[in-house]
């Protein structure tokens, strides 16, 4: 595998021109003060309770994910280009699935072959031929994106479902600002405190029209989710509901919450529950955490959910190589933001390249998510190697592929000191009447010598995010 | 304001204050012990408190005695035990935690770092020396109630969390005086004796200067009783709680809660009007049990006019 790139110092092992006055600052730090302003960052979170859940341990085990202080700092140039990327495919993304469950113009045109999209699980029959206010379909994408030895930007994958991390995004910043606020003065760093009021914005300004102050509430599973911190969070700081299922019952195709007031309309939810769980009544039928009946609702056009059901079907593994050309289908543009070059198994051709070659490359499970149901080549046994051999050649159709990636790495404070661990980036890109991205997202870091798996479930870490102001 | 949510802030408190009244109750027996009693004494007391906190069968399943040391660690550090003080520690923050939208961050950092530390204490030998233990409780339960009146919004979410402290609050003082009664103590026959076991009582409320100074006079039973009873200026008086309570409710009141504010009233007016002598005409024990079966009533008329029906 090729040297990876490092945001931080060049080849040579000499600060970036960006990062001269942090590398500075950070020289300049006695050992001491660290280790303690680590001790206390740590000590905070587990009083503000910024924690996940971990499933398949005992009911309600909480962790913290790792903090690491040390900043990722992107330079406005490069933000620049990213952010120009990220609205851009975006934008075809929303457009893709309007079409899809419109008239097929893209199916129709060959540029995107059907079976993959009509014979989807993600593909929801359900939405054919529903209008959604503005068209917006996915209000809320976090799309990840890495860099690669060659210093190059490349989307790994777009999450239009229910995309999470954004709490941490900002739960860093304000832990960085509390721990080393002489850096902020230091350093022109752009703010990302304001996406809970875009976000508010926004939500707003999908509810159905003629709706002057429409009662927005964020639907979550609950508080044994693992993202239920995320959840509280943004409805705090939004100054909304925070629902349950059980708040929430349809009479007559309008959505109420019960209150201690009697019932009360709500216009718009912003759901983090997954379409299966949704409505008991349309989708899995053994789902406790929904509301039955919503889907009617939705479909009468008397409530809004953000996202919209059926995202799934732009974000699929399976689907994702076809994005460029959604961006040239759509927009009549060249995509900004390239993907990582993608081999489809379902095409023999390639299939039998990939085989041949598995030792080299990550092959994913187009289903599968949180870095499960995949295989690290280079990491893996000869037995992972074969035992996934044997999974592609009975079911091709379920895998794509992908070269391994040398993701670029940050300096992070491990127990030996500061040390290069690999690292991605989620932005979160808000539509609306406009896409807004609050500059920078979530940097997530495998803390593990030498892993690229960053997942927070697989032992990942997470580290604030900088974009410089020119 | 949900529903859900009104429910999860009334328990938050209503558990926050139940932990407090049982470090009380059992401060109140750790004084006992440092006074001359034989050890049938001691054993009836604790019977009695066990009983006038409706744990005594969930305590002899597990227990044959009512030994000192056994029921000091059932009430305050069994886990498996949810009426225990850790148990209620833990409760109140999980109640916190699911509505910690709603509330100030300090709220649910304070009931957080209560639980975070009480649990620590939970572990195999990290009990400590239970006065402290008790004291440390007691001063969480202050905390955590400053913080509330202290930063939350004087809107519902505040009124639920009050009401549920008010009604948590009576239904307490009312068994502590329970209990107190229904100990037969050494008998009664010697004056002192008793005297002191109900200056006990009143310390473990932090109510015995309280008492020197409304009443200038020696501790008696009954004047203890009418003070914890009746008096209007006594912050753990059961009037003094109806009277927070019946205000909390009418700030809340909607279309189907008349009948539970009628009878919050009803309560509020006898022990306000009320003298001592005929309310315990059939004797205090009749009275106080009573009183806990209106204050039953009171919180299933709140739960079905406000909250989680069958919560």
């Amino acid at each position: 595998m090729a040297r990876a790139y490092d945001e931080m110092y060049d080849d040579a092992g000499s600060p970036r021109a960006h990062c001269t006055g942090y590398r500075d600052w950070l020289e300049a730090q006695p050992a001491e003060r660290l280790a303690q302003k680590r001790a206390e960052a740590d000590a905070l979170f587990h009083r503000l309770g910024i924690t996940f859940a971990v499933y398949g341990e005992n009911e309600g085990t909480e962790r913290l994910i790792p903090f690491d202080f040390v900043p990722r700092i992107l330079p406005a140039d490069e933000w620049t280009v990213l952010e120009a990327g990220l609205k851009q495919r975006v934008r075809a993304l929303n457009a893709f699935l309007a079409d899809v469950y419109h008239d097929q113009e893209i199916l129709k045109a060959g540029r995107i072959p059907s079976e993959p999209v009509l014979c989807n699980a993600q593909y929801r029959p359900e939405m054919q031929g529903i209008d959604v206010p503005g068209g917006i379909y996915s209000h809320i994408a976090g799309v990840d994106i890495v860099r690669a030895d060659d210093g190059r930007f490349y989307v790994l994958e777009d999450n239009l479902r229910v995309p999470s991390g954004v709490s941490y995004m900002l739960e860093n910043r304000k832990m960085m600002m509390r721990l080393f606020p002489e850096l902020f003065s230091r350093h022109a760093v752009e703010p990302v405190e304001h996406y809970p009021d875009v976000l508010l914005h926004n939500l707003k300004s999908v509810a159905q029209a003629g709706i002057t102050d429409p009662a927005v509430v964020l639907l979550t599973p609950g508080a044994y989710n693992s993202a239920y911190f995320e959840h509280a969070f943004l409805a705090q700081q939004m100054g909304i509901e925070l629902v349950e299922g059980q708040d929430l019952f349809v009479r007559d195709d309008v959505v109420y919450m019960r209150t201690t007031r009697g019932p009360q309309r709500v216009d718009v939810i912003y759901r983090r529950i997954d379409d299966d769980f949704l409505d008991p009544l349309a989708f899995r039928s053994d789902s406790m955490l929904g509301v039955p009946g919503l889907l009617t609702a939705y479909r009468a056009g008397r409530v809004t959910i953000a996202n919209a059901i059926g995202t799934g079907i732009a974000d699929d593994k399976s689907i994702y190589p076809y994005v460029p050309e959604m961006i040239r289908f759509y927009l009549g543009e060249e995509p900004k933001l390239a993907n990582v070059p993608t081999w489809i198994l379902r095409r023999p051709d390639e299939c039998s390249h990939v085989l041949a070659n598995l030792k080299d490359l990550v092959v994913k499970e187009v289903h599968g998510a949180g870095g499960y149901g995949m295989l690290i080549g280079p990491a893996a046994s000869k037995a992972e190697i074969e035992d996934f051999r044997a999974r592609i050649k009975a079911n091709p159709e379920r895998y794509i592929a992908q070269p391994t990636l040398a993701l670029s790495t940050s300096p992070t404070f491990v127990e030996q000191g500061f040390a290069p661990r690999h690292i991605d980036l989620r932005p979160f890109v808000l539509s609306g009447k406009d896409i807004t991205i609050v500059p920078g997202g979530l940097t997530r870091v495998a803390l593990r010598k030498g892993s690229l798996v960053v997942n927070s479930s697989q032992g990942g870490g997470t580290k604030d995010t900088w974009v410089l102001g020119c | 304001m949900l529903s859900r949510t009104a429910d999860h802030l009334y328990w938050m408190s209503r558990y926050n204050e139940r932990a407090e009244n049982l470090a009380r109750m059992l401060d109140a027996h750790y004084r006992l012990s440092l006074l001359p009693r034989t050890p049938e004494a001691v054993r009836q007391g604790w019977a009695a408190t066990l009983t006038s906190l409706g744990m005594i069968d969930a305590f002899r399943a597990k227990h044959r005695e009512a030994s000192p040391e056994a029921a000091v660690r059932f009430l305050a550090f069994e886990r498996e035990h949810p009426g225990s003080i850790l148990s209620c520690l833990r409760t109140a923050r999980e109640n916190a935690r699911a509505v910690r939208g709603t509330v100030p961050s300090e709220v649910w950092e304070t009931l957080n770092s209560t639980w975070l530390e009480a649990r620590s204490f939970g572990r195999a030998g990290g009990e400590p020396p239970l006065g402290e233990f008790l004291e440390w409780v007691k001063y969480r339960a202050h905390l955590t109630r400053g913080v509330i009146v202290g930063t939350m919004l004087r809107d519902e979410a505040y009124f639920f969390s009050r009401i549920g402290t008010f009604l948590e609050r009576a239904d307490a003082t009312t068994r502590l005086l329970e209990s107190r009664w229904r100990d037969p103590g050494d008998g009664g026959e010697r004056p002192a004796s008793e005297a002191s076991e109900w200056a006990v009582l009143l310390r473990a409320l932090s109510a015995f200067e309280v008492y020197r100074k409304v009443y200038r006079d020696s501790v008696t039973p009954m004047q203890v009783t009418e003070l914890l009873l009746l008096n209007d200026s006594m912050p753990g008086s059961v009037h003094r709680c109806l009277s927070d309570l019946y205000g909390n409710l009418r700030e809340v009141r909607n279309t189907q809660s008349r009948e539970t504010e009628r009878l919050a009233g009803e309560m509020h007016a006898q022990l306000r009007f009320g003298r001592l002598e005929e309310l315990c005409a059939d004797g205090v024990p009749i009275f106080l049990d009573r009183c806990q079966k209106r204050l039953n009533e009171l919180a299933a008329g709140i739960a079905r006019d406000f909250l989680v029906p069958g919560a």
